[in-house]
């Protein structure tokens, strides 16, 4: 079984980011870019499958700039097999990810897609599902539990209510939750044997697919600053300001 | 609590335009190494250092190793950290790949180390005396103690360490008394005490390999009569299996003003019938092996003042940025605004970011000079390389570590009050700097080494051609337009002359008036420092004019160049002169006052 990982280059988790002074967007120059970290889960959950003997191929693939290769070199280090780069200076939205996706799993028929539940810089949440949608293929998102058997996914989804536990057919697309596993450090030798790993490069117009954004973003600003706290007097103080004040009651 | 970063984008830059990584890469048997290489690992050696080592900082220093019923236990979350730092590979980064080492380049393997040393010093400090350990049986092992240890050593299943120091040989180890009596069937028993041994007791491995200095029976006095032991903590068998507990026991730990977390051990040895060990290379030529290390050592160390600025600038930059204080100078009803507003706050933030910014060009440049005068085919370029890493090396240790102790204090003073405290965490930073001038040779003892060995032996050979260097960047800036590369020109063409003026003093006094020289010793090699520093940052400077100039990506990284560079001309090159004359005409002030005066 061949398995098709999507990874996505964005701001490190642990950098504070900033909103550039007019409101276009986030300052990325300068700041270090990692592996979104659910897909580092999904390239995780893929190696493990493979590591079981379930996968017999892992495939990464990213769409973006050529800076991507790194984070598909960094998916190689953890164990994906080979990576295939859409280059492309073009601003990406998920339905073209989605699209170029569509593309990619058409020439590698993998039988499963594990991908992040959603990128850690526009929180969209939606190409893995788009994905799906574009192929007509089943399912499953927010995987906290993923056991492959007799061409079936066995998913478990964290939900409001506790947990769901889907039964879906492959191919298929699963997106990955924070409790899925925890992620390996790619070892110095497996960085090194990474660099010997293939890595093709294509681009949306070999690929077929008109890119272009849908959607324009009008301001992108700081979340208002939290406000200085104040002291109740009784419970009843309390309890009126939050059904009155905060409506949370 | 503040969370470390590698500044991997610097680090690039000081690798690949400054350092010369193409020319390493183009060594024999760096067929690996590339640019990409490069990337990879130092993203992951950096995504390591921050989720793994960076978070354990603190706390160890808060908690601290402690020692009960003569062993060692390290603290919490320590033995998980080092099991994934060992699992990882990152013991093996630069040993021999015949043991299971990658042998990656210096150049490389310093910039990894630097992460590991900016995350959480305590912890780095098992690896590096490891790393001495594996150098020195590498060098000088039989092939049975090779091929028992290495490869363990060198995969982190074992560590190792080096007892040097007794309680009456710290600087003079002429003086070390402990004695190592011959069986008769090649192996020796040691008695003695050693002190302030480094992670010489823990609970990470199964077990330690601690390389000893001692004297045989018939051993002359002196320097010349030390010989080096292998003495493992578990006595190994033949086929690799541990065997009988070795009597060497650490008897207490000590209670320091910094790096908690790293067990800081007195080992007796001998004290239940003497302690198995062999010799290590021939008799009495120990303390010559100890030499052979030096350089790598006392380099590390050098890596730890640069690591100790970049994590106290860090701490200190997030501080500014976030802590609102006043309104902004000479901006009317503005509100009120972060600290690094203020000029004063930008002035301590910019001294800090240039030093660092300084130490780290230098240390990589003498990293790549030393892997070019290890494996340069040309027998005159390692010959000359090696003679400017031989240099440098004193400045490297002397100069950051003096610097590192500046920098933490100022990111305290960055922190205001809070900066006291200790739950700030910035304090620790300072705490952790301050030995780092001291071990592995004092500045002092750096700055007689750079006076004796490295200035007056080849009779500023070595010396004057770095000067003629300097005085070539100094020329080639001020050929660039802006007033950022007339300012630099200025100050590093007076810097230059400033230092001329010091070697000559020196190279005309240190045979004639030996105290006179060693007087201005230290204000020497802080000025060869501060030269050497912006000096590499007068070349980063114009490295970056010429990338901006050639439409490069990321603009603003090499303005910020730029822009530091002069900082670093107009407020440290600048001092220049001052040490000049301190080293020139110091002298008197410092000798004169007789001694019944103190």
């Amino acid at each position: 079984m061949k398995i098709l990982v999507p990874v996505k280059r964005v701001v490190d988790y642990n950098v504070k980011v900033r909103v550039k002074a007019d409101g276009s967007g986030v300052d990325v120059a300068n700041v270090k870019m990692s592996m979104n970290p659910f897909d580092e889960i999904a390239v995780e959950e893929a190696v493990r499958l493979k590591e079981a003997g379930i996968a017999t191929e892992v495939v990464a693939v990213s769409a973006g700039i050529g800076a991507c290769q790194e984070t598909l070199r960094a998916a190689l280090a953890i164990g994906a097999d080979r990576a295939i780069l859409i280059e492309t200076d073009a601003e990406l939205q998920p339905l073209a990810v989605a699209k170029l996706l569509k593309a990619v799993v058409g020439k590698e028929q993998p039988q499963l897609v594990i991908c992040g539940k959603q990128a850690i810089d526009d929180d969209a949440n939606q190409t893995g599902q788009m994905l799906a949608a574009l192929m007509g293929w089943p399912q499953a998102t927010f995987a906290s539990k993923v056991a492959i058997a007799d061409g079936r996914a066995t998913v478990t989804r964290e939900i409001d209510g506790g947990l769901e536990t889907l039964s879906i057919s492959l191919p298929a697309v699963v997106s990955t939750d924070l409790r899925l596993n925890e992620p390996r450090y790619a070892t110095l030798p497996n960085i090194m044997k990474a660099k010997k790993k293939p890595l093709d490069v294509t681009n949306p117009a070999d690929l077929g697919v008109d890119v272009a954004p849908r959607l324009s973003t009008v301001k992108v600003e700081e979340p208002p600053k939290r406000g200085a706290g104040v002291r109740v007097a009784d419970i009843a103080q309390l309890v009126d300001k939050l059904k009155n004040e905060a409506k949370v009651l | 609590m503040s969370t470390y970063i590698g500044p991997i984008r610097d680090m690039q830059f000081v690798m690949k335009e400054l350092a010369g990584l193409d020319e390493v890469a183009a060594l024999p048997g760096n067929e690996e190494v590339s640019s990409d290489l490069v990337d990879a690992i130092l993203e992951e050696a950096g995504r390591f250092a921050t989720e793994v080592l960076s978070p354990l900082n603190h706390s160890g220093d808060q908690e601290g190793a402690r020692w009960s019923e003569g062993a060692v236990k390290t603290a919490s979350g320590w033995k998980e950290a080092y099991r994934q730092f060992s699992a990882a590979g990152w013991t093996a980064i630069a040993a021999a790949p015949e043991y299971g080492g990658q042998g990656l380049p210096k150049l490389l393997s310093t910039a990894v180390m630097e992460m590991w040393k900016s995350a959480n010093m305590a912890f780095s400090l098992c690896p590096m005396l490891t790393g001495g350990a594996i150098e020195a049986l590498m060098l000088r092992g039989s092939d049975e103690q090779k091929s028992l240890y290495l490869t363990k050593m060198i995969s982190g299943e074992w560590t190792g360490t080096m007892n040097l120091t007794e309680p009456q040989a710290g600087s003079d180890l002429a003086a070390v008394r402990t004695r190592a009596e011959p069986q008769g069937d090649g192996s020796y028993k040691l008695f003695g005490q050693k002190i302030f041994i480094t992670y010489g007791d823990h609970d990470l491995t199964d077990n330690i390999i601690h390389l000893v200095l001692a004297r045989l029976p018939d051993a002359p006095e002196g320097v010349k009569g030390i010989s080096l032991f292998a003495v493992p903590k578990f006595l190994v068998g033949a086929d690799g299996s541990l065997g009988a507990r070795n009597d060497v026991h650490c008897v207490s730990i000590e209670h320091k003003l910094g790096i908690h977390a790293s067990p800081t051990c007195v080992l007796a040895f001998g004290d239940k019938g003497g302690a198995v060990g062999t010799l290590v290379g021939e008799a009495n030529r120990g303390l010559e092996y100890m030499f052979i290390m030096m350089n790598e050592a006392r380099f590390a160390v050098g890596m730890e003042g640069l690591a100790l600025s970049e994590r106290a600038y860090q701490h200190a930059l997030g501080y500014a940025r976030e802590r609102v204080q006043g309104t902004e100078a000479g901006v009317r009803g503005g509100g009120k605004v972060a600290i690094i507003r203020h000029p004063d706050v930008r002035r301590m933030l910019m001294s800090m970011k240039s030093q660092t910014e300084a130490m780290r060009a230098l240390a990589y440049v003498v990293a790549a000079a030393t892997d070019l005068a290890h494996h340069h085919p040309d027998p005159e370029v390692r010959a000359e390389r090696q003679a400017f890493v031989d240099l440098m090396i004193p400045v490297v240790k002397g100069w950051s570590t003096e610097n590192a102790i500046d920098v933490a204090s100022t990111g305290v003073q960055v922190h205001g009050g809070m900066g006291y405290i200790e739950e700030t965490g910035a304090a620790q930073h300072l705490r952790d700097a301050r030995i780092t001038s001291i071990y592995e040779g004092t500045t002092a003892i750096q700055a007689n080494d750079l006076l004796g060995r490295k200035v007056a032996r080849d009779g500023g050979q070595a010396i004057k051609a770095v000067i003629a260097s300097v005085r070539q960047t100094a020329a080639e800036a001020g050929s660039l337009d802006g007033p950022a590369f007339k300012a630099i020109q200025n100050a590093l063409a007076d810097a230059a002359r400033a230092l001329e003026q010091a070697v000559d003093f020196v190279l005309d006094t240190y045979g004639t008036d030996i105290k006179a020289a060693s007087a201005g010793s230290v204000p020497f090699l802080k000025l060869l420092g501060i030269v050497a520093g912006g000096w590499q940052m007068a070349r980063a400077a114009i490295v970056a004019r010429n990338a901006l100039a050639s439409g490069k990506e990321q603009s603003s990284f090499y303005q910020g160049k730029i822009i530091t560079a002069r900082f670093f001309a107009d407020h440290y090159l600048s001092l220049s002169a001052g040490l000049s004359h301190a080293v020139v005409y110091g002298a008197a002030g410092t000798l004169d006052l007789p001694e019944e005066l103190f």
